[in-house]
């Protein structure tokens, strides 16, 4: 680890990816993030799987708070 | 659907009430609190009557009222509403759905959702997503609606339940991975409704 500080496993990317939701990360993971990032075919695609959640949550909420069933 | 003018007040604040006690619901994962939420929304809400354009204004203006008498609910059970039931279920981590190799390389790579605005607005996938967040384990989805219905930041959860930072991030983490993992199963590797 000592070798590479910046390196994450796409386990600790998605655990990061999720977190991020909720909290700011410490600026070394947000590095490690974007260098994972950089060379990982999985992990941008999980990443979009988030922010699809995140858009997804956005119209619930536009839904739940005025528009429900009278639309 | 606009309500005749005639339609007395507390008529058309009653008939809200079946909306109001579905996010209660949602939200408190207790039906004794929610009960209460709602009749305190509607008592606050015929106390002092203003008139609206239409049906819709009327209860935007609702909704603001119960998001407040939520808040109040869950100040007030304090430590219930965010001590889990301890439930094997609950302990899980939900990273365990996906599988990771060994090595923690991604043992099949995450589909691609794809993200169509009009999708994700639809009443179908709208209707899945409020099942899959009402599944949650009690604690995970209140803490979970809290930050994302009532838009309480991860901060001001920690102070309204007195709660530990890492705690929060534990619940909302595990709530988050089963939503997708709902939502996967549910609505994207389904063939869409058309």
């Amino acid at each position: 680890m000592s070798s590479y500080p910046f390196k994450r496993t796409c386990k600790e990317v998605s655990a990061l990816l999720i977190a991020r939701e909720d909290r700011d990360l410490p600026v070394a993971d947000r590095m490690a993030l974007r260098l994972h990032m950089a060379m990982c075919k999985a992990c941008p695609r999980f990443e979009r799987q988030v922010l699809t959640m995140r858009n997804a949550m956005k119209q619930w909420r536009q839904y739940a708070n005025d528009a429900g069933d009278e639309r | 659907m606009p309500i005749p003018d005639a339609v007395p007040f507390d008529q058309q604040v009653a008939s809200h009430r079946d909306y109001l006690l579905r996010f209660a619901r949602l939200q408190l994962r207790n039906e004794t609190w929610a009960e209460d939420a709602v009749s305190e929304t509607l008592l606050a809400a015929l106390s002092k009557p203003l008139s609206f354009a239409n049906r819709s204004q009327l209860k935007t203006w609702l909704v603001g009222i119960l998001k407040h008498k939520i808040i109040d609910a869950l100040r007030h059970h304090g430590r219930e509403v965010c001590v889990g039931s301890g439930s094997e279920d609950e302990q899980a981590d939900p990273l365990e759905f996906i599988a990771f190799k060994a090595d923690g390389h991604f043992g099949e790579s995450p589909a691609e959702w794809g993200n169509p605005e009009q999708d994700l607005s639809s009443r179908q996938f709208l209707e899945i997503l409020e099942a899959c967040a009402s599944k949650l384990p009690a604690s995970q989805g209140r803490l979970f609606l809290m930050r994302e219905w009532l838009e309480l930041s991860s901060e001001e959860i920690c102070k309204e339940l007195d709660l530990t930072a890492t705690n929060l991030y534990v619940q909302l983490h595990r709530a988050r991975l089963r939503l997708r993992e709902c939502l996967e199963m549910n609505w994207f590797s389904h063939p869409r409704p058309t």
